[in-house]
């Protein structure tokens, strides 16, 4: 048996913190319910709107529902090829860096630095990068004979925003990844070297699967985070050329705060926020499940 | 069948050693007999591991040259050797089950499918481990991961020797004797060279046909486990072999007289005067050492142990302390008590050296 003391003093600690969000997230997401299920005119005056605002959303025909399909298909869509792009290449890059020596530090302080580089600034620092008169990147490619331009052409627009946030990720799962394959002791190295095994078989059958708890939360990571990518698009194309790159963040804050159209945005918030929740629970319990499954 | 020669191999993990004491392991020439088993026996971080890891190529080394029988293989990768080696915690492969993980250095090398699938129960039927080939290795416990680490070793038929890294470590008491005895069959029926890690001398005297005791990157003694014992080359042999290990007096020399403080010990033979700075001592095992109610050396009990099957007394000789025997014959053991010493299996160390006496 395991009896462990109770000690309610632990409450103090967690009293301010739970004080702190109340106040910044719970209070503020309850209002935002509160607008989802009511419509106003102003003036404080609101009228009970039931479950219309997410009917609406939900349904394609209606122009807030097609305007929320799209910017959810080109949302995953980001996502998606964000993710392809960054865990293979993260994992490729962290088997290529150095394991011993002075190469180590300097060569992880190097991938962290895009990191350290807050979003409106990675957004400042490429939109002058990709203009096509002054930037380093858009006139050499402009000067190639390449047609680029990130606020005229929408292939532009995106394979820059996919870049952008390449560059600016991809060290957090390189990160991750090193540190779990550091955590490989030698022996299973030099266990596969007398088998015989080849590099893929080592990568296959040693390395991955050892990585597979750390990929797990880079990817769950990188999901949230593509999911909701707002300040790079909106300071780099301002969400164009057209809606090209005007992702569901850009989307919902264009409706609530250049609209004001507030039951629209709450309905929408919610179900953005859901989505979310939902795929990260799924993608989660479908890896734990796998775990468990081969422990047995 | 193979023979491994080493041709003066040292290993220094600093790249080229300046000083003797760089050395992980300090030149070595030996012959690996081919079919034989051998036990490599020293306390942690004697070079033990580094010498297993230079015949497997996992480590190449600074100095000299390794032979396999007359083809030179010092730079030759781990992979191309033909070398099967067994670490000391287990390895298996997480998604592979049993059998995938006993068939891997099969499949790797590209042996036809039938003769994988033979092999693989033939091991797994030696191990006990028939009833989990089609279970997921991971989930297993410690004792069956090390077999088939184990098992990954054994599988490979045509390899030029077998290396055991302190294979047993983690494995249960019960099982370690069982497995033992299984290594010791199979290296009876197979013949393949055998090379066994082991700080465990109990280990190494049950497995090997020979010992090499190491001690700071040094072979000390290379022998069967009855010339450990009886004829130790040196005193950290003596000492490290044998529980508890042998008794080791300082000791002045003249012929075939030694005295330790004063009291004159009869040796089996004469010794030449050795030189003047020399270290001299007496080196006895506690199993010749017998406290005896005849004449004798007179000693002083402190403290008698009772190991069930002997009882030793642990005894002062003048100022020093040392282990004896107690006869069973002897029932009331005094405070005051005489100590007799087999001058057959008394020897005397002349720096930590064996020296050689004439017969008298």
């Amino acid at each position: 048996m395991n009896h462990k003391p109770l000690n309610n003093r632990a409450w103090f600690f967690v009293l301010p913190v739970l004080a702190f969000v109340m106040f910044s997230s719970i209070i503020p997401a309850m209002t935002v319910v509160n607008y989802s299920v009511q419509d106003t005119m102003g003036a404080n005056s609101f009228f009970w709107n039931g479950d219309q605002w997410f009917r609406d959303l939900l349904d394609p025909s209606t122009e807030i529902g097609a305007r929320f399909n799209d910017a959810l298909f080109r949302t995953l869509a980001f996502s998606l090829v964000a993710l392809a792009i960054e865990v293979p290449l993260g994992i490729v890059i962290a088997l290529n860096l150095p394991r011993k020596g002075k190469a180590v530090g300097v060569s992880l302080v190097l991938m962290a630095l895009p990191m350290l580089i807050p979003w409106n600034v990675v957004g400042t620092i490429w939109q002058i990068f990709t203009r096509a008169d002054i930037g380093l990147f858009g006139a050499a490619l402009t000067g190639l004979g390449l047609h680029y331009n990130v606020t005229e052409d929408a292939v532009s627009a995106w394979v820059t925003i996919v870049v952008i946030d390449v560059w600016h990720w991809t060290p957090l799962v390189i990160l991750l990844s090193y540190a779990g394959l550091r955590a490989i002791p030698d022996a299973f190295y030099q266990a596969a070297r007398i088998d015989g095994a080849s590099r893929w078989a080592i990568f296959l059958n040693i390395e991955l699967p050892k990585l597979q708890k750390v990929l797990v939360i880079a990817v769950l990571l990188r999901f949230m985070q593509t999911f909701m990518i707002y300040t790079e698009p909106v300071v780099v194309t301002g969400g164009g050329p057209g809606s090209a790159t005007t992702f569901l963040s850009i989307d919902l804050v264009k409706i609530a705060l250049g609209q004001v159209d507030l039951g629209n945005a709450a309905a929408m918030s919610l179900v953005y926020y859901l989505i979310t929740l939902t795929v990260c629970w799924v993608f989660y319990t479908i890896m734990t499940q796998i775990e468990r499954r081969r422990d047995a | 069948m193979t023979r491994i020669t080493l041709d003066g191999v040292a290993h220094s993990y600093s790249g080229k050693a300046q000083t003797e004491r760089d050395y992980a392991l300090k030149p070595l020439h030996h012959v690996w007999e081919k079919g034989a088993a051998y036990a490599l026996l020293g306390p942690s971080g004697c070079g033990k591991t580094t010498l297993l890891n230079i015949i497997s190529g996992l480590v190449i080394p600074s100095e000299g040259r390794l032979l396999f029988d007359d083809v030179d293989v010092t730079r030759l990768p781990t992979e191309k050797r033909h070398i099967a080696q067994v670490f000391q915690f287990p390895v298996i492969y997480d998604t592979m089950t049993v059998a995938e993980n006993l068939a891997f250095p099969l499949k790797n090398r590209r042996l036809p499918k039938p003769m994988i699938e033979r092999r693989v129960a033939e091991i797994a039927e030696m191990l006990d481990l028939t009833a989990d080939l089609n279970r997921r290795a991971r989930g297993l416990t410690a004792d069956a991961k090390q077999k088939i680490s184990l098992g990954r070793g054994l599988v490979r038929a045509n390899v030029a020797a077998i290396l055991f890294d302190e294979p047993l470590t983690v494995i249960d008491p019960a099982l370690k004797w069982k497995l033992r005895s299984k290594l010791k069959a199979v290296h009876r029926a197979s013949d393949i060279l055998m090379i066994y890690v082991t700080h465990d001398q109990t280990e190494a005297l049950t497995f090997a046909d020979k010992v090499v005791v190491m001690n700071e990157g040094k072979a000390v003694q290379i022998g069967t486990p009855a010339d450990l014992f009886e004829r130790p080359q040196h005193t950290f042999v003596g000492y490290f072999i044998g529980s508890p290990g042998m008794n080791l007096l300082p000791a002045k020399l003249s012929g075939a007289r030694a005295s330790v403080d004063g009291i004159e010990i009869q040796l089996a033979g004469a010794y030449p005067s050795p030189p003047k700075d020399a270290r001299v001592q007496l080196g006895i095992r506690p199993d010749y050492a017998m406290l005896s109610a005849a004449p004798g050396i007179p000693v002083k009990v402190r403290r008698v142990t009772d190991l069930g099957r002997k009882r030793l007394a642990h005894v002062s000789l003048g100022a020093h302390h040392m282990v004896a025997t107690i006869p069973n014959e002897m029932s009331n053991v005094g405070e005051e008590a005489n100590v007799v010493f087999d001058p057959a299996r008394t020897h005397v160390y002349v720096d930590d050296i064996l020296a050689q006496g004439t017969p008298t």
